[in-house]
């Protein structure tokens, strides 16, 4: 049970049930959506950039506890960041989930360090990384439906 | 629920007609332990397990008879063509087709639709003409039609399922008319355990001159076809949900439609003569049997339908029936727990949602308990729709299944709610 424990950690539970920054944000200048044909989860962000800084951040969609909460809690880390501190964050973050602990710098993880658990589960990591490839795509600004496949 | 001696005294009964736990000896596969858990394998309608003489038979094609198939004088390949076509006559025997040369083997269902959409759908379809399929489609039913209407201007309609998930038949028989020219359905919902009523169906799409497409893929492992008592006209199976190697499938074809239909792909062992001006096909059911097929998995196919005959559909399929009654009990009593897919006619799926929890999260869980289901959308999205759910969790049962396994399944779910706090 303690690897479960581990994944789904209270603060996970927590956001996965309440997710903060849902809604739709209606100044926001960069959109994207993702999609995880696996399992069907679906995320839209919306993003409002002031010149280099993350002014305001929000999402909608629906998904399992583990995605759900990752975009909650990265709307949350984001906000008053600047694009290359939100691009630094998604590596840092992205080795935490895949268990790359040699990489890993977890002094600015901050929330972000409960999805440590993530990666004794090789199959939920695309869960946790949803939310964030789909920022990558809307800060690219392309705009282009992001697919976890 | 039942009381206790009655639920053992089902156990007892069940245990004279049907000793389970001797069966279970015959896959390997089953014997093993997942985070130091029984393995329970709840997710039979993605692919069955195999049982040891399915194996053993692959393994003896490859060690002793491997070679290729309908062109070498040598012994081995004489050995290897007589396996590869028993395994058509046990495939037409299995389903009852008039003649083996109806048989077509492919890598499995989706090949098999997909074949028939090209090349019966599109010498058949024009523009302005109807394929008509249903909401509780596999997207590999959906698809293939959806590229032939593209193609040919064609219209692609969807008759509409009701709460249980069963087809409205109402609605089904107003959509038929004088342009639909082919009806491709399920025969059991893979996300619903939904029985299509089949012989109605195709009896109605006949009556308008339609052509009738079986998607079989989840019926062949769990209940007797016969394709000349349904009157379909095509009828596709995939071998690994009935207990064989996967990348083998069964399409069955009326042999006077296949006949007449163009080839699907070309190359060896399909044509009976080639020159750079014209080539003549080979008879069927050789003229869609392009290139070296899937020998051994075909011979695998072959002895998953020896293991089915000598244990008995009928007998396998009462279990599991026992098995649905017994698990739907369960687990409609689980508060939060909604079932999807409540037709009065259904096979052993159980497909659920959780109130407050998804479904990918009732699987992890489930799994660090060594039970083993599906979660998503089973590849039937525009279901999901229609049920308003983002996936299900589904546990899909096979005769090597008990009632102790549901039990563990039960009492895995009430741990999924603990987490949770659901």
């Amino acid at each position: 049970m303690t690897d479960l424990q581990d994944l789904y950690q209270e603060l996970i539970l927590d956001h996965g049930r309440r997710p903060r920054n849902f809604r739709r944000l209606q100044d926001a200048n960069r959109t994207a959506e993702g999609y995880n044909p696996l399992c069907g989860d679906k995320v839209k962000i919306f993003v409002q950039m002031d010149g280099d800084v993350v002014k305001d951040i929000s999402f909608e969609g629906s998904g399992c506890a583990i995605s759900t909460a990752s975009a909650s809690i990265m709307t949350e880390t984001l906000k008053g960041k600047t694009r290359a501190e939100a691009e630094a964050l998604f590596e840092t973050f992205h080795d935490l989930v895949t268990g790359q602990k040699a990489k890993l710098d977890a002094s600015d993880l901050g929330k972000l360090e409960v999805f440590s658990g993530v990666s004794e589960f090789p199959i939920r990591v695309k869960c946790a990384t949803l939310s964030w490839h789909t920022l990558r795509s809307a800060l690219n600004g392309n705009g282009e439906p992001v697919s976890t496949e | 629920m039942k009381a206790t001696s009655e639920v053992l005294a089902d156990r007892a009964a069940d245990a004279v007609s049907f000793d389970v736990q001797a069966i279970r000896e015959d896959f390997p596969i089953l014997r093993q332990e997942v985070h130091g858990k029984p393995l329970i394998y709840l997710d039979n309608a993605a692919t069955s397990q195999k049982p040891a003489s399915v194996l053993e038979a692959t393994t003896r094609y490859y060690s002793s008879d491997n070679s290729n198939i309908h062109r070498g004088v040598h012994v081995l390949s004489q050995r290897a063509t007589e396996q590869y076509e028993e395994a058509r006559v046990k495939s037409q025997r299995f389903i009852n087709a008039a003649g083996s040369e109806e048989i077509i083997f492919t890598r499995g269902t989706t090949e098999a639709i997909n074949l028939v959409a090209n090349s019966f759908g599109r010498s058949r379809v024009a523009a302005g003409d109807e394929v008509l399929i249903t909401t509780m489609e596999h997207h590999s039913n959906i698809v293939p039609w959806q590229i032939l209407c593209e193609e040919k201007g064609a219209r692609l309609r969807v008759a509409p399922i009701n709460d249980e998930g069963e087809l409205i038949l109402e609605e089904f028989e107003k959509l038929l008319n004088e342009r639909t020219r082919i009806v491709s359905l399920v025969h059991i919902s893979n996300a619903l355990g939904t029985i299509n009523p089949l012989r109605r169906v195709i009896e109605s799409a006949h009556r308008v001159g339609a052509a009738v497409m079986v998607d079989g893929a989840q019926a062949a492992p769990h209940t007797r076809i016969n394709v000349q008592e349904l009157d379909c006209d095509f009828y596709a199976f995939s071998g690994h949900k009935v207990y064989g190697p996967t990348g083998i499938g069964v399409l069955y074809g009326k042999a006077r439609l296949l006949d007449a239909m163009p080839p699907y792909q070309g190359g060896g062992d399909m044509i009976s003569s080639v020159t750079f001006e014209k080539t003549t096909y080979n008879t069927l059911p050789y003229k869609f049997e392009a290139g070296t097929p899937n020998i051994a998995g075909t011979i695998g196919l072959g002895a998953a339908i020896d293991y089915v005959n000598q244990l008995g559909l009928e007998k396998m399929a009462a279990h599991e029936h026992e098995l649905l009654t017994y698990g739907a009990e369960l687990l409609t009593g689980i508060p939060g727990l909604r079932l999807i897919g409540t037709a009065k006619e259904k096979a052993a799926v159980l497909s659920f949602v959780l109130e407050g929890v998804h479904p990918h999260d009732v699987g992890t869980i489930l799994d660090r308990e060594g039970i083993a289901i599906r979660t998503g959308h089973h590849c039937t999205m525009p279901l999901m729709d229609r049920f308003g759910i983002p996936a299900t969790s589904r546990a899909s049962l096979a005769f090597y299944n008990t009632k102790e396994e549901i039990d563990v399944l039960v009492a895995g779910i009430h741990k999924v709610k603990e987490v949770f706090s659901a």
